[in-house]
């Protein structure tokens, strides 16, 4: 019986001790943001958001739930601004109880890993990528391979294609580059966070699709540049739709976003013309509401987020974006973003000046 | 006596909030998989599709529900002639020695390893043996994932039997060898018949945690969504699905995923139903 009633105090005390912490915490005068959404730009949110709290004593928060969360969150307006790797659709925009506005902050690319030890230098043509893919090509020594190869020595191994056994952002990215240069990719498989895969294995989250890869000899996938990047891990030359063979890096992927941009940022920029760029590449954006005063918010809230935007996508802290793997935004992109960060209103009236 | 009324209040409503909590549990995914159930009918459950597109749309549980039926129960085929010479060992071949204990210890630590941990050795170690034995060409699939499964629900099928094999009465045992019985005979006929309503619980108890293991499965499997063509082919469970699209699911897909949860929950339901059924005629 003491034992029960000694339990019960220390729990009332655990309690109590909980709601006081909050307390101080709420009272304190460093301002704190919640936000949540895409794993893909995480790494560069994680540092940029620590950086930013040390410099400015703003303090971010951010989830990394995956952007269908992102966006929910957004929704049920249990955060300050959430983040996507994929562009709300129309249909998404007008679900959203107030309007919606779409701030780039990086790119990434998303780079075709394979594992075949002795072959460097690999190219391929989209052709190539949707046979694959889709189950036309089976063996790595298929004639087709090796006319775009033509100096390397390709093994008589089987294809074992691996993809995104999770909803992606990385998938979307993949599956829209491949709608675009593939009719029967489209007609057939079309775009999508998930996909339903005629063939292959599929492997959770870009460590799982890289672990597998690296382990089967054979295989080949695609997974997300700021991971790719940071690994130790053989990927394609793609050939653009200039004809030219790319390498991904962080310059070729900021080059695709040269051309037409939408005025509202909401462009898939793969399969870009320019002759240099890689072509599957794509921006992931931060979304936030046009109008700040909504469930009883301070100026104060907003103003630092639009601060902190601002910043984000200024010449700092994509240096830091740089620094993990990321493309930065082109000048044009950042002053594209620059100007729908000014419409951002508080009652009406614009926050930043 | 206040300590008595005291104590018969809290565990009325801790048994209460255990009520609570599973009629919760089947209020929110019932109510979450109205729209699937609308919009497919029970065809929901029979059709071997699963096409995220839009557009394509088209969503069914046959993949998953084949997937966690087959790697659960193959497991379970795996684990019970591991875990009944086990518990054997431990309670009666070679009861209250040193060996048993440490056997015993070891079985029961199996449990604790996470099984984040599991599944790389399933990866990293069960993968490649499978591959080099020719089983498979990626090593993925049912079987691989059915060996570490029965892994994983060993320590719970052994440690329960275990228990109930001690509890057999001292008398009964000595009264067959008095008879003349052999060791082998005391097992099947005095100690089988008296523990096999624990024995078979706990084997239910295993094979429930089997049917909800997630994160060793996921990386095993192949989470490819189809029925799987044969035992060393890609497939995947209702677990393994509803962990890896969930997060990025909107509208009607997340709508089939709480449905399939909802037939999870279920599945669990009649596999423990089952287990007691077989207990009842059984004693």
């Amino acid at each position: 019986m003491k034992k029960i009633i000694f339990s019960f105090t220390l729990f009332a005390i655990l309690v109590s001790c909980n709601s006081g912490g909050k307390k101080t915490a709420s009272d304190d005068k460093k301002v704190s943001l919640t936000s949540a959404g895409a794993t893909f730009p995480m790494p560069f949110y994680n540092l940029a958001f620590k950086k930013y709290g040390e410099k400015t004593g703003t303090y971010i928060n951010y989830g990394g739930i995956g952007s269908g969360g992102g966006i929910r969150s957004l929704r049920d307006k249990v955060v300050d601004f959430g983040a996507s790797d994929a562009f709300l659709s129309d249909k998404e925009l007008s679900e959203m109880p107030s309007e919606v506005i779409h701030i780039p902050t990086c790119m990434g690319a998303v780079v075709i890993a394979y594992n075949l030890p002795g072959v460097d230098n690999l190219k391929m043509t989209p052709e190539l990528l949707e046979k694959i893919f889709m189950g036309a090509i089976t063996q790595w020594n298929d004639s087709k391979i090796k006319a775009v190869n033509s100096g390397l020595n390709l093994p008589d191994i089987r294809i074992t294609v691996v993809y995104r056994s999770d909803g992606s952002g990385t998938t979307n990215i993949f599956s829209d580059y491949m709608s675009k240069v593939s009719s029967q990719w489209k007609e057939k498989i079309g775009v999508g966070k998930s996909l339903n895969w005629p063939v292959g294995i599929g492997a959770k989250g870009n460590p799982g699709v890289a672990g597998t890869i690296s382990q089967s000899v054979g295989s080949v996938g695609y997974i997300g540049s700021e991971y790719a990047f940071s690994q130790k891990i053989q990927y394609v030359r793609v050939q653009n739709s200039s004809g030219n063979y790319i390498n991904p890096d962080i310059k070729t992927v900021s080059l695709a976003a040269k051309g037409q941009i939408a005025s509202d940022t909401r462009t898939m920029v793969t399969n870009s013309t320019d002759p240099d760029a890689y072509p599957i590449s794509g921006f992931t954006w931060i979304i936030l509401y046009k109008e700040q005063s909504y469930n009883g918010r301070s100026f104060a809230q907003a103003e630092s987020i639009v601060k902190f935007l601002e910043w984000l996508i200024g010449p700092d802290a994509q240096a830091i974006a740089e620094s993990v793997n990321y493309a930065s935004l082109p000048p044009e992109v950042s002053a594209l973003a620059m100007h729908i960060l000014r419409t951002v209103t508080f009652d009406g009236k614009p926050v930043l000046n | 006596m206040v300590s008595d009324k005291l104590t018969k209040a809290i565990l009325l409503s801790s048994s209460l909030i255990v009520l609570i909590i599973s009629a919760g549990i089947v209020f929110s995914l019932a109510g979450g998989s109205i729209p699937a159930f609308k919009e497919f009918g029970f065809k929901f459950i029979f059709t071997n599709e699963w096409n995220p597109t839009e557009g394509h749309e088209i969503y069914g549980a046959l993949p998953f529900i084949t997937g966690t039926l087959i790697t659960s129960i193959l497991s379970l085929i795996i684990c019970i002639p591991l875990a009944f010479s086990t518990s054997l060992f431990t309670a009666e071949y070679f009861r209250n020695t040193k060996a048993s204990g440490i056997i015993s210890s070891l079985v029961d630590l199996l449990a604790g390893i996470p099984s984040i941990v599991y599944g790389l050795w399933g990866f990293y170690t069960l993968r490649p043996l499978i591959i080099n034995l020719g089983l498979s060409d990626q090593g993925f699939g049912i079987f691989t994932s059915s060996i570490i499964l029965a892994i994983m629900i060993l320590p719970y099928a052994t440690s329960m039997s275990t228990e109930i094999i001690t509890m057999v009465p001292e008398e009964l045992k000595e009264a067959a060898y008095s008879l003349g019985a052999t060791r082998l005979e005391v097992i099947f006929n005095v100690i089988i018949p008296n523990a096999r309503s624990g024995i078979i619980a706990s084997y239910v108890l295993a094979l429930g945690r089997a049917i909800g293991e997630t994160m060793a499965v996921t990386m095993l499997i192949g989470n490819s969504n189809t029925v799987p063509s044969g035992l060393f082919a890609p497939g995947n469970t209702m677990a393994s699905i509803i962990a890896n699209q969930f997060g990025e699911a909107s509208g009607l897909k997340l709508s089939s995923l709480i449905a399939i949860g909802l037939l999870l929950f279920a599945i669990t339901g009649i596999v423990n139903s089952i287990g007691k059924f077989i207990i009842k005629k059984l004693v």
